[in-house]
């Protein structure tokens, strides 16, 4: 059913990070062999960053652009499946880095791709109820992808952070309600202690995603009375070039409303971080009243669907904070073998 | 011997069918042809597949299926012929008709691909090779079946882009096809510009991976005024080895099994008005129709390329779109070529109909060419 809040609430602030460094499909067939191009092409870590940094820096891009004092935030949740540690939270290192420590709380979520967007959750039933002014949560990654696997075109590395508050005139979009639609679908994963997740091939496409996603979507329109025409935008989680945009066409969203937001051709897939920058990336170029229907989608499986209304404070978020597009312009090219030494597939 | 008619048929679309299991699929068609044939009772069923111990580690498929559709108490078993099952468990249910020994015979194929790797598709395809002499050195059936198309090509100087045309035409002559996998045209750049599956076959050229099952009832023709008569089947096999073969590009067992065939039926090659041949890949198709008789040796991809084998054209061929475009659920797929056939006699094949088509065809290969199954069917 509908996940609606209390207290109405929105976005206060968000913030985006994608690593400079670009592997290009091409270089990938060149060492492999093979043609498949999914994407142009992905992001990658430099030797020093990994889920945390990406967490930290656009979780200070979101402070930032929201213009309020860190201490104020409640809750710090970082959804990822790239923790640099198995046991310690990336949570606390992100709180202390942006200055939220100590009267706040702090945890790691896992749910494959849509672990940002559980956070999401977590953090808008928090600040509704009342029990906390702001809440932030991110969803962020570095991606594993096999060499020569199918994922290994698109495991990328990228993530965004969302601070929501209370709605009111500070808030730059509200929500207006919430859908998740869950099942035990095991179409991919990664058992403790192994380097690369395993996953069942075309088992991942129909009963997997494409069923999660318009399941939750459906859902959410369904109980709201709302058709894609009634939406400016969509963002869907972005696997792939291939796979939004079907999702989108079943549902009857045009391209133009899934522009925006689908810059998976540029960066690849960032797992956890991938809807969230896709809706970041959204609210860049949104204008107020314009509605936006985000969808994420996390193997295992399931889906959460968001509709959020932008508001008039949208102009205050266009200040310096860099918007995604130009995290996606700002990049540097390397080759297979930096990419082997960057990602650990090969170690001195 | 008894003269042995088609009575029903039933199939589904060939598709990724996730919600069903093998046994929903099977009697989805099972049930199907029931309905069609108007019947209840039959004696015995035979269950064509290939893939189901190594893909979902089951066996005894004969009861299992039997139980399924309610048919509790009949004699009923598996056959097994690599891709080729469904044109030999086709040729022991007429049999069993033709013999007296039965009076009504489900012939159903079932094969559920969907759920497995890559790799565990790969290895359960390679089971139709010796294990101990050829699987296990690692190469798939159908960089078997390359070094067939690059002999072919070598030899007879045809293109890639003939061979290729095999793929395209399957395409053109499944639009329209309401059980097809893939119903739209390919062209031939995009069939070549597709990745290599094995030098120099491209994977566009290669049959796909689903799910189906297809079902055919079996009576016996007397007191069957109008109908499809079954009027020969026969089965041949060759060298189990490539390299036992007397000529490689010559597919013996479906030399053998056309003579065979079309000799019990009394029909000429000119009299065969549609035709249904085995094209895993391209190369196979093609060798099929030099090996069956109906084109001369090193002609028939130029043939294919032509445009003999459109609906339209001299000699229908995959009139739904063969394994390429309608789909080769591997064990079934011999059973959806005899459907096929059967809704062209009838005059049931919608836009995929050849006019005025009296006899048909249908050849299904096991292996690269092992073994070969073929039935001639007329309208009655």
């Amino acid at each position: 059913m509908i996940m609606r809040t209390t207290n109405a609430v929105g976005i206060v602030g968000y913030g985006a990070y994608i690593p400079m460094n670009r592997l290009r499909a091409s270089e990938i067939n060149r060492v492999w062999g093979g043609s498949g191009t999914p994407i142009e092409e992905k992001s990658v870590v430099s030797m020093d960053e990994d889920a945390v940094t990406i967490s930290v820096e656009s979780a200070r891009y979101a402070v930032k652009r929201a213009g309020i004092d860190p201490r104020e935030i409640g809750a710090v949740y970082v959804g990822t499946e790239s923790k640099p540690y198995a046991v310690k939270p990336c949570g606390t290192i992100v709180a202390e880095a942006i200055g939220a420590t100590p009267s706040t709380t702090a945890a790691d979520y896992e749910f494959a791709c849509k672990a940002g967007t559980e956070a999401f959750q977590t953090c808008i039933g928090l600040v509704s109820s009342g029990m906390m002014r702001y809440a932030m949560a991110i969803g962020a990654d570095t991606a594993q992808g096999r060499p020569a696997d199918a994922l290994e075109y698109t495991a990328a590395c990228g993530g965004a952070a969302f601070i929501f508050g209370r709605e009111s005139e500070e808030t730059l979009a509200d929500l207006e309600g919430s859908y998740s639609y869950v099942t035990d679908t095991p179409d991919f994963w990664r058992r403790g202690r192994e380097m690369y997740p395993r996953h069942g091939s075309r088992f991942t496409g129909e009963p997997a995603y494409f069923s999660h996603v318009i399941g939750a979507a459906k859902g959410l329109m369904g109980e709201m009375g709302a058709e894609a025409g009634d939406f400016t935008y969509a963002v869907f989680h972005q696997p792939n070039t291939k796979f939004p945009i079907k999702a989108a066409k079943t549902l009857g969203f045009g391209m133009d409303a899934l522009k925006p937001g689908l810059i998976v051709p540029y960066i690849g897939n960032t797992y956890a971080g991938s809807t969230p920058l896709g809706l970041a990336a959204t609210l860049d170029v949104a204008q107020p009243g314009d509605r936006i229907l985000a969808v994420s989608y996390g193997s295992g499986a399931g889906s959460d669907a968001f509709s959020f209304v932008v508001k008039e404070a949208i102009g205050r978020a266009r200040n310096p904070e860099p918007p995604v597009s130009a995290f996606i312009g700002r990049k540097q090219y390397i080759d297979y073998s930096l990419y082997s030494k960057l990602r650990g597939k090969i170690v001195k | 011997m008894r003269r042995v008619a088609v009575a029903g048929i039933g199939l589904t679309q060939v598709s990724e069918h996730w919600e069903d299991a093998l046994k929903d699929l099977f009697a989805q068609a099972a049930l199907k042809a029931i309905d069609d044939a108007g019947m209840r009772e039959i004696d015995a069923l035979y269950v064509s597949n290939m893939g189901a111990a190594p893909l979902q580690g089951q066996l005894q498929l004969g009861a299992m299926m039997a139980d399924t559709i309610g048919m509790r108490g009949v004699a009923a078993v598996r056959v097994e012929a690599a891709s080729a099952s469904g044109g030999v468990a086709f040729h022991e249910g007429v049999k069993a008709v033709a013999s007296g020994m039965c009076d009504a015979v489900l012939v159903g194929g079932v094969e559920k691909m969907s759920d497995g790797l890559p790799e565990e598709l790969s290895s359960a395809i390679a089971m139709s090779e010796d294990q101990e002499y050829t699987a296990y050195t690692g190469v798939t059936v159908v960089g078997l079946s390359a070094l067939l198309h690059r002999l072919y090509m070598e030899r007879y100087g045809a293109t890639a882009k003939e061979v290729a045309m095999f793929a395209v035409r399957g395409h053109e002559n499944a639009v329209g096809c309401p059980h097809a996998q893939y119903p739209f045209r390919v062209s031939v750049d995009r069939v070549l510009a597709s990745p290599m599956e094995a030098d120099p076959t491209h994977t566009l050229e290669c049959s796909g991976v689903g799910d189906g099952a297809a079902a055919v009832i079996l009576v016996p023709a007397d007191g069957i005024e109008t109908g499809v008569e079954v009027a020969s089947t026969a089965v041949a096999t060759d060298s189990y080895y490539l390299e036992g073969r007397k000529d490689l590009l010559e597919f013996d067992a479906a030399r053998k099994a056309s003579e065979r065939a079309l000799n019990a039926a009394g029909v000429s090659h000119s009299e065969v008005d549609v035709l249904e041949v085995h094209d895993d890949t391209t190369i196979t198709g093609v060798l099929s129709l030099e090996s069956l008789g109906f084109v001369e040796r090193g002609m028939g991809a130029s043939y294919v390329a032509g445009g003999n084998t459109t609906r339209g054209g001299e000699l229908p061929t995959n009139t739904f779109g063969g394994l390429k475009a309608r789909g080769d659920p591997l064990g079934a797929t011999g059973l959806y070529q005899i459907c096929e056939v059967v809704m062209q006699l009838r005059r049931e094949a919608g836009p995929c109909q050849v006019e005025g088509a009296e006899v048909g065809m249908a050849q299904s290969l096991g292996g690269v060419g092992s073994t070969c199954a073929v039935s001639v069917l007329r309208r009655a």
